[in-house]
């Protein structure tokens, strides 16, 4: 699903945060993706979602060699990954429903189908009774999972997670966590970014861990080819 | 692209594409949702919009103002074309037999409707009424004033180009002195009028200017206000197109209810005006009455005000959209 050979990621100013990352991610697979802030994850789920381009090396998406994607075809692009933060990124203004509606209104989804698609997003982490709620109303394990709905709202073949339980308590951060994998037992390939070492030991899926933008673990196969 | 290629073999787990024809549906359906949104927005939010509306309303009535002003300036003057008349002053030597062959063949030209005899005698009758000598011209030895024949053109030959070229001709006449049109004021009215037009039209060229500004960084504030969330659909797969939209469609209303202000507010003064220059007119004994604006341009306003709110806002949003990235 994804492929990484030998990127490189320089800032303007300087900084490298990725400095020859290879692997692959097969399709259909979940991994974590660990390591101390400032190696290099968010970089790298950056750069799969085409919020930075590599400064050299390829990246491959879904058989795509996403440097051949134009920016014009980058929302294009983003809709086939399902993306979770953090911070949730989610509309205040807007409620539940309509947050996650809001891919499928973007894609143009047709009237008929949004309402069913959202609810079945909704029903999978466990909030339709609160469609009609603000985000501000919910708790913060509740936002996230609107957050995740709304990544899998128009079901795309890749979730991307980034510190998807930084925010969490441990019992709540495992709900979350056990929400992905039942994603990935359908066939989605769901990559996470996180430094919840105990959580992701228990969770027994392969690991690749990052240190000052180098690969120090890859228990995917590294794919590296000319 | 290979995309296509590759969705082939993806399970029915993944579904993220949509039809060509759902995609043209909702695009429909978000204008319509969009245009009704925005207008919405707008009328919800006086304290917001009122001031900009208010504004643009101004600078679009100021040079509706200035139009109005010089339709009626123009048909004031084009009022008084058709008053145009002629003199023609003989020589000194001319006799009055000569005068009298002179007033008969001028008669009998088409270009005329009334040929006036005026001798000398009359002429400074006249000229003692009106220019104040009075008794100071009975110390005259001999009377000054030249035989005078006033030509009054028939309305097919009023144009003043057309007078202008009968008064050379009939200066070459033998007995005539002087031939003199009385429309040198109305040249003057005229010249005057056409400095004005030019000046409203660079003045009215400014204040559209002046629109597209106001629009464009009403519209960037606007954007920058919802700079997160535009941030986080960019993140969720949004198109320029559709970010664009609703701004766009934000710049076309603040243009167009500015331009049905300005309308507004035109007519009200043209109201306010028509009692006073219809009293004017009364005191000129004149049949004059005050044009109001032609439906055709209050419509061309309202177009030219939603075009500019429209320029406004795209300008604004090019600028501004590309700075937006997801972080």
């Amino acid at each position: 699903m994804i492929e990484f050979h030998q990127v490189f990621k320089r800032y303007e100013g300087g900084h490298e945060a990725l400095k020859g990352v290879s692997f692959g991610l097969p399709r259909g697979e979940m991994a974590f993706l660990t390591g101390h802030s400032g190696a290099g994850k968010s970089t790298l789920l950056k750069l799969i979602a085409l919020m930075e381009r590599p400064t050299r090396g390829q990246i491959i998406l879904d058989d795509i060699n996403i440097s051949n994607v134009k920016d014009r075809q980058i929302p294009y692009h983003r809709r086939k990954i399902g993306m979770i933060f953090q911070d949730h990124r989610l509309l205040f203004d807007r409620t539940v429903y309509d947050n996650v509606a809001l891919p499928l209104v973007i894609a143009g989804v047709s009237d008929r189908d949004i309402p069913k698609r959202v609810r079945a997003a909704l029903d999978k982490v466990g909030l339709l009774t609160k469609e009609r709620q603000l985000p501000i109303q919910l708790s913060g394990g509740e936002q996230q999972r609107v957050g995740i709905a709304r990544a899998v709202v128009n079901k795309p073949p890749l979730l991307l997670a980034d510190e998807p339980t930084g925010n969490l308590d441990p019992e709540l951060s495992e709900d979350i966590m056990n929400l992905f994998a039942q994603f990935n037992q359908v066939g989605v390939s769901v990559l996470i970014a996180s430094h919840d070492l105990g959580l992701i030991a228990r969770m027994k899926h392969p690991v690749i861990a990052l240190k000052e933008g180098r690969t120090i673990r890859n228990e995917l196969a590294e794919v590296d080819f000319a | 692209m290979s995309a296509t290629k590759s969705g082939t073999k993806k399970s029915s787990a993944t579904s993220y594409r949509v039809s060509f024809r759902d995609r043209f549906r909702t695009a429909l359906k978000l204008h319509k949702e969009n245009s009704i949104q925005t207008l919405l927005d707008i009328l919800r939010q006086p304290t917001n919009s009122l001031m900009t509306i208010l504004v643009l309303a101004i600078a679009l009535a100021l040079p509706s103002a200035f139009y109005l002003f010089m339709t009626n300036a123009k048909a004031v003057s084009q009022s008084w074309d058709g008053g145009i008349k002629m003199a023609l002053y003989l020589e000194d030597s001319t006799s009055d037999k000569q005068a009298q062959e002179l007033l008969s063949q001028l008669n009998s030209r088409p270009e005329f409707k009334q040929v006036t005899f005026v001798s000398k005698d009359d002429a400074l009758e006249e000229f003692k009424d009106y220019s104040g000598f009075g008794e100071a011209l009975n110390y005259l030895d001999n009377n000054p004033m030249p035989y005078t024949i006033t030509l009054e053109p028939t309305a097919s030959f009023s144009e003043p180009s057309q007078l202008e070229a009968l008064a050379q001709e009939l200066s070459q006449l033998k007995q005539v002195d002087q031939a003199k049109l009385d429309s040198d004021w109305i040249k003057k009215y005229n010249s005057i009028l056409t400095i004005s037009e030019q000046i409203a039209t660079f003045v009215s060229l400014m204040l559209a200017l002046g629109v597209l500004l106001i629009v464009g960084n009403t519209i960037r504030l606007a954007i920058l206000n919802r700079r997160e969330e535009i941030q986080v659909i960019k993140l969720v797969g949004a198109t320029d197109a559709f970010i664009r939209r609703p701004f766009l469609y934000a710049g076309f209303w603040y243009g167009t209810i500015a331009a049905l202000l300005a309308a507004l507010m035109v007519n009200i003064v043209f109201i306010l005006l028509q009692q006073s220059t219809s009293h004017l007119a009364q005191l000129y004994s004149s049949e004059f009455s005050l044009l109001g604006l032609a439906p055709s341009f209050t419509l061309g306003l309202l177009v030219i005000g939603a075009l500019l709110g429209l320029i406004g806002a795209w300008v604004s949003v090019r600028k501004h959209l590309k700075d937006i990235n997801p972080q």
